[in-house]
Order: structure tokens, then sequence, then C-alpha cells
């Protein structure tokens, strides 16, 4: 049997102590790593449990951001009174995973960490480049309807699950880490994730035994925001996609635009792009379809995801409507 | 001392005890009697037994679709931390599950393997978590054959499996010419995807060897036959194996006959000497229990422009793997369901290496109303005629394939109170015209019907001096009520208060029962104790020196002829009575079936073509309800399946190996709490002399016949678009949706 050693820190320093063998994972929540763990799809030597680690403040910072510890519940972070007021795409985007019992024990800085719910990376019978690094991808010619249009490599074609990373994309957010040297890192969440390319097994930039220890969100944006979620049922479904939007008018044009996307790329996508299309626009149907045109312009469909494409355009174009109607 | 009192039904049951019980339980909204139990934890479910010794099975899948094995190499797995032994047996091992009452094995033999995941060794350790970690250690080495998985290149080469629960083929006058002449016409092929019952309790046996035999605490529906094909399984005889099953946690046909588990964890407990206990996990139920399958179906109406319908075509093509003779009778419904002269129905099964297919809940009629009923209501729109109306237009006075009554039918009387409760005349009339906002609003309905089925049933009832009572039978309650409904006839016919009558299921050692499968439960197992109650009277009435029909009993008392008298005076000891029910030629000689209607309103987001059911009526009339609320929740559940199935509910298989590709619950989207709204179901009053005694029609799988299309008429009725192909997700939607 697969043993694994479990240790409980008490402070982060403890939890990144010897944090640099080989296979170590922390766990909060549990409620991604326990299944993939009974799965046999991760398999660590090692188990840090950081549930009891005092990271569980959210507290207003100088510059008027919020600063978020890691352990902070899903549930909580969305009920958070400034949270549901200065960030409520985000407050939106936690209460739209999951489901509330995930959400109680899933923790903030866990669910940047998710694992992708691709079909083959869930069945050991089967090959997967990000699981068994070079052993191939039967997605692309397989069943594929939840998988990425954009961010794709020859090795993979997975989605990253995550709601509330998706918001906390649009909202330029900070990772606080510390390294098992005792370091810490402020890691921008566009920094964070990476491209598959041929190596998707590695997701983001972190170091072996570094963990998470905050969140910071920058001063509330200027703008109104939304998230939508497209899904296959009314609840417990992940997204197919997601718009996280913050949109701000003025004098009749657009004047800052954040959009992210979830269900369509191996990591929170960003689009600049499409932003771009958008700053110094009338927030007009024209305007919205350079958006989703800029956002789509080198999205590739595999068969049965196809859809996402058409799928993006439009709610990309009612949510920047529904944001901007008022202003126009 | 027992005799048995047996029925067979070849005439009518015209008066029923149940309308003399002075008792006043059947019929009533009574809550589970086992409820209690279950909310607290106290009801033992297959795998929960304390036994001591016990050792922990998981069972070891074949990572390929076609081949066939030429090594199993155990070293690795049998050296592991705790494993008392890797054990597989290449000729008794069972390939897939067995079908629904049967009494033989399933295939047997597991060297050349059919399908992806087919369970192939099982290894026997000390805990579960070792058992599972060293499955992954167990290496199969294989010669690769070829296989079959593409569905729609199987069509041309399928082949006619012999008669099921509906013929495999049946023609009648000429549809083609029907078609031909007809006023109105239509042509559709409708696809539905394989499903998987999904019950919360994963398939689960603890295999336990004496001299006596096998003992198998084991979760399926059917014990006095589980039990023979368990032990032709094995090479006994069927006394030497008992099962027990008092508590399931849901079966809708994935559990009705042996699966994979119980034959592997019964022949590693004879080869380790340890009572062993096997598990299905989640995935192993997607990969190796029993799917629905997919279908194909066309389907033609010919009507002329009174809408009165002069052919019929129902022509289905399923899929099951080789030597499988269960097809999918997507037909069945519609051989009784609307008259026209001219039928043809059929029933073609595809070859592929896929996982078996079997039944589930409602087989035939879940899916096969998926496509008549749409099509039903393709032709009320091109008639411009109300979808209702057409129904009624089509009910019939008679079985339109043989010249028999139905044994009732309150068919339009369903359709007249659905539309009445409902508020039909309300309904959208301009598909894609009705919008609140960003979502476009539709209503639609469809009709329900389920033919009735009577299996032979036995139970063995106990009358003490005490006033109270025991009922024993191997019947099953699998969720559905059975514990509650067999306590209202034994506490009717006995006039006991319902908490003095003990039901005990689930056990061999009790009399055969007709098992939980078909919704032919209640009215057979209900009929077997009815009829031992009916002996016990007779007994009492004798004792009392009265007659039966002048015997009132109530509240433990006996009241004839002037007189009170308490049980304990009239009897010294306990008296006991076996009653058997049989089917007869009551099965032939009248149309039994269940009939209804459902009406819904659905949201279609004008956007995103995601789809919400706001509004749901159902009416059904199946004979006597035995306990409003456990049927009433009965229907609510067949109605939830029919929301997956219109909307959510895929078996993926992968197109190169047929493998499931979404094998657990994240991803096999059942209806959650969110997809359902507020169910009102109301049954019609009904009697069916012709059924059982109990005068009661099975309601189990009524409630799923017709649900999904009537969700797809709405949808339709909202978008202006006919998706013939289920479910419908959003991204079958997105083309007909207007602009953004």
């Amino acid at each position: 049997m697969k043993t694994f050693d479990y240790s409980r820190a008490d402070t982060p320093q403890d939890a990144v102590k010897g944090g640099a063998v080989g296979n170590t994972r922390f766990i909060a929540g549990g409620t991604n790593l326990l299944d993939l763990m009974k799965l046999q799809i991760e398999t660590p030597e090692r188990i840090v449990d950081i549930s009891r680690l005092a990271l569980n403040e959210v507290e207003a910072m100088d510059d008027g951001g919020l600063r978020i510890g890691a352990m902070v519940p899903n549930a909580d972070l969305a009920a958070h009174p400034q949270v549901i007021k200065a960030y409520p795409v985000l407050s939106r985007a936690l209460l739209a995973g999951a489901s509330g019992q995930l959400r109680n024990k899933a923790s903030t800085g866990g669910n940047f960490l998710q694992r992708t719910r691709c079909y083959y990376f869930y069945d050991t019978a089967v090959p997967c480049n990000k699981r068994e690094p070079g052993s191939g991808c039967p997605a692309k010619e397989g069943f594929n309807r939840i998988h990425a249009i954009l961010g794709t490599s020859d090795a993979c074609i997975a989605t990253h699950p995550s709601d509330m990373a998706v918001a906390m994309r649009a909202l330029d957010t900070t990772l606080v880490t510390l390294k098992p040297d005792g370091d810490r890192r402020r890691i921008s969440i566009h920094e964070f994730y990476r491209l598959p390319g041929d190596t998707p097994h590695i997701e983001t930039v972190l170091e072996e035994g570094e963990l998470i220890t905050h969140v910071e969100l920058p001063p509330a944006p200027a703008g109104k925001q939304a998230y939508r979620k497209v899904r296959d049922r009314a609840s417990y479904a992940f997204a197919l996609v997601s718009v996280a939007a913050i949109v701000a008018v003025d004098d009749g044009k657009i004047a800052n635009a954040s959009l992210a996307f979830g269900g369509l790329g191996p990591m929170p996508w960003r689009s600049e792009a499409a932003e771009a299309a958008l700053i110094g626009k009338a927030p007009e149907r024209e305007a919205f379809e350079a958006a989703a045109d800029a956002l789509l312009a080198d999205a590739k469909g595999f068969g049965s995801n196809d859809f996402k494409i058409p799928l993006t355009r439009r709610t990309l174009i009612a949510v920047l409507r529904d944001l901007t109607e008022d202003a126009a | 001392m027992s005799d048995k009192h047996t029925l067979t039904m070849d005439k009518p049951v015209e008066k029923s005890l149940l309308d003399s019980g002075a008792q006043g339980l059947v019929g009533e909204a009574l809550d589970r009697v086992e409820g209690p139990k279950k909310v607290s934890g106290k009801a033992t479910y297959s795998a929960e037994y304390p036994i001591e010794n016990i050792a922990y099975g998981f069972l070891v899948r074949a990572p390929f679709a076609v081949g066939r094995i030429t090594e199993i190499d155990m070293d690795a797995a049998k050296a592991a931390p705790g494993v008392v032994d890797v054990v597989t047996d290449f000729d008794r091992f069972i390939r897939n599950s067995a079908q629904g009452a049967v009494k033989e094995a399933p295939v047997q033999g597991v060297r050349d393997v059919v399908y992806f995941g087919e369970p192939v060794a099982i290894v026997v350790a000390e805990r579960y978590e070792q058992a599972r970690d060293a499955a992954s250690l167990v290496r199969i080495v294989y010669d690769e054959g070829k296989g079959s998985f593409d569905f729609e290149a199987g069509i041309s080469h399928a082949d006619i499996p012999p008669d099921g629960a509906a013929p495999a083929t049946f023609e009648q006058g000429n549809i083609d010419k029907a078609m031909a002449t007809a006023g109105v016409t239509i042509d559709g092929d409708w696809t539905t995807p394989s499903q998987n019952s999904a019950a919360m309790e994963p398939h689960a046996s603890i295999a336990m060897w004496d001299d006596d035999g096998l003992t198998l605490y084991g979760a399926y529906q059917m014990p006095s036959f589980d039990r023979p094909s368990l032990a032709d399984a094995l090479g006994l005889k069927p006394e030497k194996v008992r099962i027990i099953a008092p508590y399931i946690g849901g079966g809708f046909g994935g559990k009705l006959g042996i699966a994979p588990e119980s034959v592997a964890a019964a022949i590693a407990s004879k080869t380790t000497g340890r009572p062993v206990k096997a598990v299905m996990t989640r995935q192993q139920v997607f990969d190796a229990t029993v799917r629905r399958s997919n279908t194909k179906q066309r389907i033609r109406l010919a009507a002329d422009r009174n809408g009165r319908l002069t052919g019929i075509g129902h022509e289905s093509h399923t899929s099951n793997l080789p030597d499988e003779v269960f097809f999918e009778p997507a037909g069945i419904a519609t051989h009784f369901l609307y008259g026209g002269e001219n039928r043809k129905i059929t029933h073609d099964i595809v070859r592929l290496n896929r996982m078996l297919a079997g039944s589930m809940r409602a087989p035939g009629e879940a899916v096969g109303l998926l496509a008549l009923e749409c099509a039903m209501d393709e032709l009320a729109e091109k008639l411009g005629m109300d979808p209702v109306e057409l129904r009624k237009v089509n009910d019939c006075e008679q079985d339109p394939e043989k010249d028999i009554p139905y044994s009732t039918r309150s068919f339009t009387e369903c359709l007249d109170e659905g539309a009445k409760r409902f508020g039909w005349e309300k309904r959208n009339t301009t598909p894609g015209k009705l919008r609140e906002g960003e979502w476009l609003i539709g209503h639609g309905m469809a009709s329900a019907a389920r033919g009735n089925m009577l299996q032979p049933s036995e139970a063995r009832v106990v009358l003490n001096p005490d006033g109270s009572a025991v009922v024993e039978t191997d019947m099953t309650d699998i969720g559905t009520g059975t514990y509650t409904i067999l306590s209202q006839i034994a506490g009717e016919l006995l006039g006991l208060p319902i908490d003095r009558v003990e039901v005990r299921l689930g056990d061999n050692a009790f009399p055969p029962g007709s098992g939980s499968g078909g919704s032919f439960g209640a009215g057979s197992s209900g009929s077997s104790v009815y009829l031992a109650c009916e002996s016990i009277r007779e007994k009492l009435a004798k004792a009392m020196g009265v007659s039966p029909d002048d015997l009132t009993l109530k509240d433990g008392e006996a009241i004839a002829a002037n007189r009170h008298v308490a049980l304990r005076d009239i009897i010294d000891g306990a008296i006991e009575a076996t009653g058997r029910i049989e089917p007869g030629e009551q099965g032939e000689k009248v149309k039994q079936a269940g009939h209804g209607a459902h009406f819904c309103a659905v949201r279609v987001n004008a956007v995103t073509g995601e789809v919400r059911i706001d509004r749901w009526t159902a009416v059904f009339a199946a004979g006597r309800i035995l306990n409003l609320k456990t049927a009433t929740s009965q229907c609510y559940g067949g109605i939830v399946f029919g929301i997956g199935a219109a909307l959510t509910e895929e078996l993926v298989h992968d197109p190169h190996n047929g493998k499931i590709v979404n094998r657990d619950l994240a991803e096999y989207h059942l209806p959650v709490h969110a997809d359902v709204p507020h169910l009102d179901v109301t049954f019609l009053p009904e009697r069916d002399t012709h059924a059982n005694p109990l005068h009661a029609k099975g309601i189990g799988e009524l409630g799923i016949a017709g649900a999904g299309a009537a969700v797809a008429n709405a949808i339709a009725n909202a978008t202006g678009a006919r998706v013939r192909d289920y479910p419908i997700t959003l991204d079958k939607l997105l083309g007909s949706l207007p602009p953004v």
C-alpha cells in the first residue's frame, strides 16, 4: 500500500520545513486531494496538514485592498461583507462553485490548485500526459466536451476547473507564498499558472514545498462587476464557460475593462486583447463583438467542445451588455 | 403448521377485502415504517454487517476492451502489505451482471474480455485500502482483439433478437401504405444515450461459507431469482445459497441480477477461507454493472386531418454485448397507447463492445416515449391541434393490436385533470414567442403509460394471540416502501395497528417473493400477504363460529355477531398462513396498464441555451393507491429521472474503445435539487379487479414514462427548435436561439 507520512503544522514556517523533500502535498480542505489520492492519481509521500494554520483572517490593507488568509474557507470568503461590497465578482464566483458542503471545507489557497476534471486524467487505466508525462492524450481524439479551446498544446487540452480563481484573475490578485528556505514571494496571478506546452503536469510556478499563505486583492477596481457561469445543470457542475467581468464606463466610453474566463483554458484565462478592444469604445454591440473576436481569435475546438466558441461569444456579449446597460 | 393459500389470477377478483377493512391503514399517506432506522443508521445495508475475521476484496478490471488474457501477473500484488490472496477463476467469474428475473448464471468466463473494465480478478487483503492499492499492481498480459465500438456503423448488420418484454418484431396492416396515403405524417429519428441507474448504494456483497453452503449479504433486488442464479454460477444447488438483503440503497434495475462482485467475493471467500466483502467503487458501478442501452428510434406517424392515427411505426435499434438477448424494448408502450390500424414496431440489436445493457427504470417506456411523445407533439403542431386533444382523439376503447379490452383505462381523465390543474388553456401557443427578459418560456405535455405485471410471490404471515403479527417474504424494499405497504395490508386485514405488524424482508430463509422490478413488487408481494391474511381471517371466523364475511377485525379485536372479542380469547397459539399469488389468464384476457399525463413549464436562456424547469403537474391512474405518500414519492422519483433523461444524463462511451468516459457523479449529471421544481402529483381514483386482489397496479416506473418528452416538448414550445437527440444539452440549442 502506498503509505505516506502525515504531520500537522502549527505555523507556516513549520509547514514548509523540509518542504523541499520530493512529492509533498499540503492538505487544507482536502476536497480535491483526497479524491485524487483514493484514485492514486496523486500519490504523495508526505502530507502536511495545514488546516489549523492561523491563516483564516480577512483583513483590510492600508492601500485599501484586502488580504485573505489561505485557510479562509470558500464559504466564509463568499459571505464576507467587504467581499460582497467591494468584490462582488469574487463572492458570486465562489458561490457558483461546488456545493455548500464543499465550500465549507475548501480553502482559498487550495482552490487555486484544483486539478483538472478531464475524464481521462481521472482514469489510471488510460494514458494522460498530465498524470503520466509522455503517455499520451486520449482526450484530443476522444470525448472532449468539457475541454479547453484556448492555450492548449499537443500534449494536453485540459481546463482549470476553478470559479474562484477566474474572479481572482479578473481582480489582479497577488499570491503571497512562503518557501522552504524562509523566503517570501509575491506572485501575480498572471504569472502564477503555466501553459501546458509539453509539460502539462507542471501547472503553476510554485516550487517544491512552497506554500500559499495569503492572497492580496488590490483596492476595488472602478466599474461594475459580474460573474456568469454557464453549466450543464443548475448547480454542482463545472463551468462550460464562465465570465468574470469588471467594466467601468465614463462619459459614454469604456474606461476600464477586466475580463477573465473559466472553462476555456488550462488556467483562468485573461485576454488583454479583448479588453483592449473595449477600452475607449462606446459600450455598444460593435465593441462587444470586437472583444469576443479578439478573445476567440486563436480558439480551437476538438470536436465535442466546438460549441464553446459560439457559447463564449454569446455569453461575453450578454455580460458586457448587462454591465454597461445603465451607463450607455 | 402452515397451509398455502394460492390464487391464480385467471378471473377478476371483484371484491377486495381492503375495501371492507376497518383498521383504516391502506391508502393513507403514512410515513415509512423503517424510516427512523434509516435516518438513524440502524438499517444495516449489505456492506455494513460486522463479521469477524473479514477480509476485503477489490475487483481488478481489464484495462482494455477486447482481447484474450494470456497471463495475470499477481506476484507484486501478492507481495504487497496485507494481501491475503489474488483470486481469479477464468471459468466461473461472471463476465457481466445477470439480467433481471433470470435463474441462471449470466455469461461466465473472463479470459476473453469483451468490454473495457471487465472484472477479471479480485485482490483480497486485510484492509480495504490494501486491497485497492494491490489491485493496481496486478499486471494483465493480453493479446488485443478487434472490437466494435461504432453504433451507427453497426446498424447495417444489426440482428433481430428473440422476443423479450416486448415482441422483437410486430407488424399489422401496412405502415408504408398508411404513410403514403395519410393527410399528415411525421417521420423522424430520435436518439437516446446510454444511462446508468446510479443508485446511491454501490453494489456490495459479503460472502461467507459454512457447512450449509454460502451466505451472501448482497444488495440485490430479486433474491428469489438471484439465489439460483448465483448458485448456478458457483455450481451449487440453490438451497446451498442464502442471500440476505433487508435494506437496499436504491436499485432502479441496476441490482436486478447478480453483479460481478458477488461471484468474485464468493470464490475468493472459498479460496481464502475468510469471509470476503467486496464493495464496488462508484467508477466500477459505472464500468461493470449494467447500463440502459443507447437507442436510435425511427418514428412514423400517419394521421388524417382530424388527427386520428391511421398508422404508427416505431423501429428501434439498441445495443448490447455479444450473446446477450436483452434489448431495450423501446416500442413496448407503443403497442397499446394509441390506436391506428397500420402498425410496425421492431427492435434490432447492434452488437457492441460496451458494458452490458439491461433493465433500468421502465425499460422501454422510459426511452420509447421520449421519441413517440415528441413525434405526437410534432404531429399536433403540424395539424394545428392542441396536443392534449390529439391524444384524446387517439384514446382507444380496446387494445389496438389484440381483440381484448383494457382492464381499466383512465387515460383521457388523466389528460383532462392534468390540463385543468396545470392551466393548459393558458399555455404559450406560438413557439419561440413568449419571452421574459433573457428567458424563453415554453409549455409542454406528454402521455405516460406503463404495462402492469404480476409475478409469482409468496409470503408467510403469523398472527399471535397478543395482537401482533409477523410477515416474512424474501421480497425486497429498495427504497420504494415495501415494508410500509405490507405492514398496511397486514394491519388492515388482521385489524392491527401498524406498529403491531413486523415485516421481515430480503432473506432466502423466508418464502420466495417476486422481488423488486418491473413495478410488480407491490401488487405481487402485497397480494401474497393479502392471501395469507385472508386465510388467517377464515380461521378466526371459524373459531368464532361466523362466516368470514361477517367478521370485522380492528385494534386487535374480532367483532362479529354483536361480540367484541380480544384475539387472545379466540386463539390459543399463533396462527400461521402462507399466501401465494400466481399470474393467470388475466394477463392475456385484458390489457393492464397504468396511465397518466405530464405537463411542465420550462425556461430556456436565450443567450446560453440553459434550460430550467419552473413547474410540473402530473396525473396518474394506476388502480388503488396503497400508500399515498410512498406512491407520490415514487412518482417524484420517476419525474426526476425523466428530467435527467431530457436534460443531463448521458453515459459517454469513448469512440475508440467503448470505455465509460464519465465514470463519477461529478461528470455523469443527474439532476440536482436546483434542477427540480415543485412537483404536483395527483392520482385518480381507480380500482383494477383484473390486476390482483389489491386492485392496485404498478407505479414505480409509470412516473418516468413520458416525463422527459414533456420537457422536450416544452423546450420546442419555448424555442421553436426540435432537438431529437437526447439529452437536450445547451450546445444542441445554441444554433436555434435568437441573436444575442
